[in-house]
Parts: structure tokens; C-alpha cells; sequence
């Protein structure tokens, strides 16, 4: 039988020191088995390396920034349609999910299929909202409290003990050993990412990282676990490797049937020297690490589009353990005339 | 006041400056003006090439075009 | 040859960063009509800056509202907070609605009354009442919302007095997960402050409870907190039914719901965050479905949302009275409308569009007022079309609280007027003049001459 051709939209092209997980989801949507791809990049800015990588990407598009409003959005997106008549669109940017989520039955009713998380879920996971989580679905969570002004951190840390972790709504994170580092991290924090701020339990142990894929009625579609073994000094995993933990991935089962995820996940977790695990953050789309998961035998990315388009697919049941993957850099000779169209057309 | 000579305006609108790396765009009347500028051209036969050109009045485009050439300067532009 | 339509030449220096997530681009139509009536024919009948009432939008807005608390609710009662904008026009739309009046001060009152409200559906909220207008408003029947004891004592002595009855309720404050906490009024449900005015109350024969009420906060994000409140008020009530046999009235959930605007320093637009008056309603009935009121006994609820029934009825109509550049290479517009008229433009990002059609060639300007001041800037950072001078812009969202706390600062206030549901253009208030101000101002006699 002949594979289906699909054009699939991509967002996170920007394969840089912090980088969003776009170039290694259309690799993994290259080596799909089930189906053919032309795959079209979403870009915000003009000098994501991915709107340069003509080799795996077939043509690429300027997107307007969220803040711009959804309806916006939506009528950029239905130009590209007109032109590309598109299948699936896989948006990786944490900023843009609430736009895309919003506009997905709009989507939808062009023809537009997207597998994301609801509302609710994406709204439930937010970092201010973990502590009620962690409750309602007895997940193991780090103790955190929310404040809107420093003054209300003394109050707060009578519950905490010394370091804590000064998190932002959105982004952004540092270690507090004393009063006054916390109130460096809430002045840098909150002038970038606005109130509240977060104080969060500092958990001793060792990181883990799982990318999985629910299937929106409590399954979990593929689950593969990772230890970070390279940090950069932003904190992004340049190298890692899969790992086996029976209890990360019964945690992982437990998360995906009681929340009854929908779509791709990251999860980041804590194993204390009692060999718990706490859960810090959950991440609502692919992680930039996910061409690990597809060299380890899931293939995330090919689920998702599965799902999104309908299909029933079963849940991926292995993997290789001991792989690791070591990110590196590349440096590609760009003309200016390439720039110079997407700069002044938004399209190139 | 004289566009400096190494300015590449292309056809789309995008400006290059070499000497610097940095890029600009324009819309086309601006285009139109950095065109007349790398001709020699003054600002009084600008402004009346524009006016015959345009639907305006010379009081507009001088305003206009005395806060373009400011811009211009700004950006290191000129001569 | 015919001209081609002229635009002024612009320049952009192309910043090649990262998607930058605070960047702002303009996404907009322009605003060429208002209700099908013609910008440009607004401004040249009544004058620039200009507040345009949609009395259409208005309408729509309580109606779906109500339909919102009805189709989830038995009885619903909403009264129109007069703050948010008290012109008799706007007020008396909301009254033909259905909404009774909400006021906190005597002046109000007499605002309500002189709008023909019969005074046993005002609602006298407040911490500012003085004895005259608390006599106004026992002598009118009116609903008293205590905010503080000596209120209370006050009220007693009135009604004493005067030999009536009062029908009061308790503005009550409570933790329900917000901040800030509004515990600046009303009488505090934790710490037991309610239970106290409240039994002082049941034990005084010139009172009568009839309510509770409370008012969370002001522009709220989440409707959750309100379900908190609610239920804490229905916990309230089903206690005093239980220790007096005293049922009460109606529980009076406030305002307090957010617009559709864009709160400053907000990254998504509040057009597609901000929750709708569903979300709110659904919060609030299904907290109070859920406690132990008896079967039947259900409470009327009343709710005095303002701004997010009046905020995107209206739009402030400017112009552009000149363009300059700032010393940074930047570009500011100067409007003639400023925060005198347009006081939320401290705490919103309005949006603002042309009046005017545009190319898609935009700049990143600053937008000021008027005024010889500082603090005049409506907005910090807006990307917007090449305006030039004489052209207008319209301002959107701007119905709450700005033609109620708009100053008469260095300039006259502007004309007001409203397009009702045929487009017709009525005026609802005029311009002041200099002859309003001199009216009441005095010079004593020897101040009167002087040489220079």
C-alpha cells in the first residue's frame, strides 16, 4: 500500500542555545514510517535556523506573535491553507499553546487537525496551580506557595527550609539560600514574567526527565525516560540518556489515566535519596530532547500526528535503554537574499 | 546629504548597509526616495518628483521627507 | 495620470532576534465606522476628542449576561453600578434592561432617584454613607449595605428617630485565594466579624436582613474565586436560618468580572484570555446550587458587574495633532486625547485603531496626549500604521470608569454621545465650556484688577 502524503505545519525553529523542539520533531516526522511528509515551518523571528534549513524543510512561513490576538493568528494561518493545505500542525512553543488550543476546533472545521492538550489540562499544570494537582490527582509535588509581594515571603518561608526555589509564572527559575536572594529572583523574575512568583521546595536528588504521549482517554501512547548528563548554563539538557525506572514510568502511566492527558507531555522529576519521586513541572508539548525517543524506538512525533488525524494506533511498549544522545552546533552559510525574503515576504 | 554609496536597495524594499551588516526595510515611497537620493538628486527635486507623483501637498511631503532624512541620519545612513 | 494615494516614506531597521514574547505587532482593521455611522462624520458634527456610546452594544451585553446567570440560576437580579459610568443615558438603558441601581454615595442616590428608580430597588453600598444620605435612603426603602459598625449604630439612631424600619445586608470580606484581599470593607468572615455585626443586627427590631453581600476584587482573572465567595456566603446564610429561623433575602455576589481589555504588562490579548461572563456565572450558580440551602429556598442573587457590561460599548475618538521623533530614533504620535479623558490607559494597554484605511507599513510608536505633563501617555509601545497629522484613531474598551473619573485637567472635558439601535447619533452630554468653570468659581473683590 502506499504511504499517505501529509503537509504538517511546525512551529520552533529555533535550534539555538535554548531550543525549541521544531527541527527535531519534522527529523522524526522524516523517518515516520506510516506516512510521507512536506513539512512547513512556523516562524516568529527571521533568524530561526530552521527557516534556513531548506533540506528538511520545504517551505517556511512568519507567524504573528500570540500577544497579537487569536484572530490574527487564525487568518495568517488560513492564508498558508490556501496555499499549502495543511494536515496536522504540531505548535512546540510554550507561549503560543493557549492560542493554538483555542483556535483548534476552528481548525479543525478547515480541515486542520491538532492533538493538544484541553484547556482545563493545560490550565491545571501551570506552575502556580501544582500544589492543587499534586492534591487532586495524589501526585507527589515539591510544597510551593505563591506571593505577590516580597514581603509576603517571610510569612511564606516559615513553611520552607533554606534553599527554595524562586520561580516565575511562566519561565524562569533560581536558587534562594537567604531573604535577599529571594528578593533578587522575585525583582528579575516578576519584571519579566509579571506576579506571582513562586516559592517552591528545593528537592534534593537527581533529575529525570519523561516524554510521553497520551491518548486523551487515560493511555499512555509512549513514554521514555531520560537523565540529563550534560546541563548548559541555561539549564537545557545537551546530552542525555535513556534510562529504565519501572516506578518513573508507573508515575508516568498514573499522570496520563488520572489527568486522561491529551497529547505530548514533558514531565521533570525528582528522585530524592529515598528514591522517591516528586514531580516539578509538566511540560504540555514535545520536548526539544525527543529525537532520543525516536532513536530509542518511539517515535513520538508519528504517533501524535496518528492521533491527531483519527487514527487508532497502539501504544509503543519498549524502547532502548543506555542510548544516549550528544546535541551539537552547525553553522550554515546563509545568503542574504534568504533573508532578505523572509524579512520583507514573511514566507521563503 | 547623500546616501552613502555602498547602500544596496533591492526591489522588495530591503536595505543593506555592508559597512555595518545591518539591514532595514521600506515601503515602496521610501524606496522611491533612497532611489532619488542615490541619484544625487536634492531634497527640493525629490519632493517635487513625489508631488507629481502623489496625491499630497508640498507642505505634507516636506514635513515627511525632513523626518525621513532624520531617520536616515539616525540609522548612519548618510554621508 | 492619475496620483497614486500617498504614504510617508518609512524606514525600519530589521531587529533579527529571537521570536521576541513580548513583541507586539498591529493585527488590525481599521475602525472606519462606529454602529455603521461614519467616524469621520462624528468627529466633524461633534468635535474631537469624542466619547461614542454603542446603546445597541449595551443592550446585548446585559442580555446575554442575564441569559448567562438565568439559564443556570432560579432568580437573578442585576443592578447597575452607577460608578462605572452614571450618565443618565447609559443608566436608564440598564434600567429599561431590567438592572436596578447600585450606588455608594448620596450623590449617586439622588442620581438613581431623579432617573425615576423607586428607592426599594437601590442598592447603598459603601464605606462613605454620612447620616443625611442614610437618612435619604431609609426614608426611600433603599437596600443598605453595612460596610463598618459604626454604620450600623448609625442606622440605629436613624431609624430610632425617625420611627422606621431599615432593610439592611453586610458587606462581607474573605480569603478566597486572591490578592489582594479587599478587607478594607465590609466585615471580615474568617475572624468572626461577620457573625458579630450579624447578630447585632437580628437582636435590633429597627433592622431587617435581607442579604449578604461581598466584592471579591476588581477586574478578576479567575472566576474560581468567586465560586470561594459564594459558597462562603451561602455557608453564612444557611447558619443564620439555622441559629435565628431568619432567612435572608438575596446574596449579592458584587462585581468585580474583567473586560476584554489588555491589563498592562499582560503577554496574551485580554480579548482571548480574560474569562467570559459564562465562565463567571457558571462559578458563581454552581457554588450556590451545591450548599445546603433547602430545597426551595434558594436566595435571589444579585449581581452589580459594571465593567464588563459597559467597557466595549464605548470608544474614545481622537486625532493626531502632530508626529516627532524621540531622541532614541523612535517615533511619537501626538493625540488630543490624553489621560485626562482616558484614565484606565494607566493600567490598560488599549487597542487603538486608525479610523482611517492603511497600508500594511507599520512603525513602533509612543502614543501621548495633550497635556503638558509627563504622565501623559496612552500607550508606551504600540505598533501602528503611518499616521499622519488631522487623521484619527479610535480607542476601544473604554465604557468603565473613564467618563466617571475623567478630570477637568488643562483642558475641557469632551462632548458624550450615544448611537442608538436605529444609528442614530443623540448627544448625551456637552462640552464644557470656560463660562461652567467661572460659574462657580469667585474672585474676592480685591483680586479683581491688577497692571502688568
Amino acid at each position: 500500500m502506499k504511504k499517505a502524503q501529509l503537509t504538517i505545519g511546525v512551529t520552533g525553529l529555533n535550534a539555538v542555545d535554548n531550543p525549541g523542539s521544531g527541527i527535531p520533531v519534522i527529523r522524526a516526522l522524516k523517518e515516520a514510517k506510516s506516512f510521507d511528509v512536506r513539512i512547513i515551518g512556523f516562524s516568529y523571528g527571521t533568524l530561526e535556523p530552521g527557516i534556513y534549513m531548506h533540506s528538511i524543510i520545504d517551505k517556511s512561513y512568519q507567524l504573528p506573535y500570540p500577544s497579537v490576538g487569536i484572530d490574527t493568528l487564525l487568518k495568517r494561518i488560513e492564508y498558508i491553507h490556501s496555499i499549502e493545505n495543511l494536515d496536522v500542525i504540531i505548535p512546540n512553543f510554550d507561549a503560543e499553546l493557549y492560542s493554538f488550543i483555542k483556535i483548534s476546533p476552528k481548525l479543525k472545521a478547515l480541515g486542520i487537525h491538532t492533538f493538544l492538550p484541553t484547556i482545563e489540562q493545560f490550565e491545571k499544570r501551570q506552575k502556580v496551580n501544582l500544589n492543587d494537582f499534586g492534591k487532586k490527582y495524589n501526585i507527589p509535588v515539591p510544597m510551593s506557595k505563591v506571593i505577590f509581594t516580597l514581603s509576603e515571603s517571610h510569612e511564606a518561608m516559615r513553611d520552607f527550609d533554606w534553599p527554595v526555589l524562586i520561580k516565575g509564572k511562566y519561565y524562569d527559575a533560581g536558587i534562594a539560600y537567604n531573604f535577599d536572594q529571594i528578593g533578587l529572583y522575585f525583582n528579575k523574575i516578576s519584571a519579566k514574567w509579571g506576579l506571582p512568583i513562586i516559592i517552591q521546595e528545593f528537592v534534593h536528588g537527581t533529575e529525570f526527565n519523561v516524554a510521553g504521549l497520551g491518548d486523551g482517554k487515560g493511555n499512555t501512547i509512549a513514554a521514555v525516560p531520560m537523565r540529563k548528563q550534560y546541563i548548559t548554563d541555561k539549564g537545557k539538557a545537551w546530552g542525555g540518556i535513556s534510562i529504565t525506572d519501572e516506578a518513573l514510568l508507573e508515575l508516568t502511566r498514573e499522570f496520563v489515566a488520572k489527568t486522561q492527558w491529551r497529547g505530548s507531555f514533558e514531565l521533570e522529576l525528582m528522585k530524592n535519596k529515598n528514591r522517591e519521586f516528586s514531580l516539578l513541572e509538566i511540560n504540555p508539548r514535545i520536548p526539544a530532547w525527543i529525537y532520543l525517543a525516536v532513536g530509542v524506538g518511539q517515535n513520538i512525533p508519528e504517533a501524535l500526528v496518528n492521533l491527531a488525524l483519527g487514527k487508532n494506533i497502539e501504544p509503543y511498549k519498549s524502547y532502548l535503554a543506555g542510548k544516549m544522545f550528544v546535541r551539537y552546533s552547525w553553522d550554515m552559510i546563509v545568503d542574504l537574499k534568504e533573508f532578505e525574503r523572509i524579512s520583507t515576504l514573511g514566507e521563503l | 546629504m547623500k546616501l552613502k554609496s555602498d547602500v544596496a536597495v533591492s526591489d522588495s524594499g530591503f536595505v543593506f548597509l555592508p559597512t555595518t551588516g545591518e539591514s532595514f526595510s521600506v515601503n515602496p515611497i521610501g524606496s522611491e526616495v533612497l532611489q532619488l537620493l542615490k541619484e544625487g538628486k536634492s531634497i527640493q527635486e525629490i519632493s517635487n518628483q513625489i508631488l507629481d507623483k502623489f496625491d499630497t501637498e508640498p507642505l505634507i511631503i516636506d514635513k515627511d521627507l525632513s523626518d525621513f532624512m532624520e531617520i536616515l541620519n539616525h540609522y548612519s545612513l548618510l554621508e | 495620470m492619475e496620483k497614486q494615494k500617498y504614504e510617508r516614506p518609512l524606514i525600519k531597521k530589521l531587529e533579527s532576534g529571537m521570536p521576541n514574547k513580548f513583541g507586539t505587532r498591529t493585527g488590525y482593521q481599521p475602525t472606519t465606522h462606529i454602529e455603521n455611522v461614519p467616524v469621520k462624520d462624528l468627529i466633524k458634527k461633534y468635535d474631537s476628542p469624542l466619547f461614542v456610546i454603542s446603546e445597541k452594544q449595551i443592550r446585548n451585553n446585559v442580555r446575554k449576561a442575564k441569559q448567562a446567570f438565568e439559564t443556570r440560576y432560579p432568580k437573578v437580579q442585576f443592578a447597575w453600578s452607577y460608578k462605572t459610568n452614571y450618565l443618565d443615558a447609559v443608566c436608564r438603558t440598564f434600567h429599561q434592561e431590567g438592572s436596578w441601581a447600585e450606588v455608594v454615595s448620596g450623590f449617586e442616590f439622588s442620581k438613581a432617584l431623579n432617573n425615576g428608580v423607586n428607592g426599594s430597588k437601590i442598592i447603598f453600598n459603601g464605606p462613605g454613607k454620612s447620616d443625611k444620605d442614610l437618612k435619604m435612603a431609609i426614608e426611600n426603602n433603599a437596600l443598605i449595605h453595612i460596610d463598618h459598625l459604626e454604620e450600623f449604630y448609625s442606622i440605629r439612631q436613624i431609624t430610632e428617630k425617625l420611627n422606621k424600619k431599615a432593610k439592611v445586608a453586610i458587606r462581607v470580606n474573605m480569603d478566597t485565594g486572591i490578592y489582594p484581599m479587599w478587607d478594607r470593607f465590609g466585615f471580615n468572615y474568617e475572624n468572626g466579624q461577620a457573625w458579630d455585626v450579624l447578630n447585632k443586627i437580628i437582636r435590633t427590631d429597627s433592622m431587617e436582613l435581607v442579604g449578604l453581600h461581598t466584592h471579591i476584587g476588581t477586574f478578576m482573572l479567575a472566576a474560581s474565586a468567586y465560586s470561594a465567595a459564594a459558597y462562603k456566603l451561602a455557608d453564612l446564610a444557611v447558619s443564620i436560618r439555622k441559629k435565628y429561623n431568619h432567612e435572608i433575602k438575596y446574596i449579592d455576589m458584587g462585581g468585580g468580572f474583567s473586560s476584554k481589555n489588555t491589563l498592562k504588562g499582560a503577554y496574551l490579548p485580554g480579548q482571548d484570555v480574560n474569562p467570559s461572563i459564562d465562565e463567571f456565572a457558571e462559578a458563581i450558580t454552581s457554588a450556590l446550587i451545591n450548599s445546603n440551602f433547602e430545597k426551595g429556598h434558594l436566595p435571589i442573587l444579585i449581581l452589580e458587574t459594571g465593567r464588563a457590561l459597559i467597557d466595549d460599548t464605548s470608544y474614545l475618538l481622537g486625532t493626531v495633532l502632530s508626529n516627532k521623533r524621540l531622541s532614541d530614533g523612535r517615533r511619537s504620535t501626538i493625540l488630543d486625547a490624553g489621560v485626562n479623558i482616558l484614565f484606565t490607559s494607566f493600567w490598560y494597554d488599549h487597542k487603538i485603531t486608525p479610523a482611517q484605511p492603511f497600508t500594511q507599513y507599520t512603525e513602533d510608536t509612543v502614543l501621548y496626549g495633550p497635556l503638558c505633563m509627563n504622565i501623559d501617555v496612552v500607550r508606551n509601545n504600540v505598533n501602528l500604521p503611518l499616521l499622519n497629522k488631522g487623521e484619527h484613531v479610535v480607542i476601544h474598551n473604554v465604557g468603565a470608569y473613564n467618563m466617571t473619573q475623567w478630570m477637568q485637567f488643562i483642558t475641557l472635558r469632551p462632548r458624550i454621545v450615544m448611537i442608538d439601535e436605529k444609528e442614530q447619533v443623540s448627544l448625551l452630554r456637552e462640552r464644557e465650556t470656560l463660562s461652567n468653570f467661572l460659574e462657580m468659581e469667585s474672585v474676592p473683590e480685591h483680586l479683581k484688577t491688577f497692571d502688568l
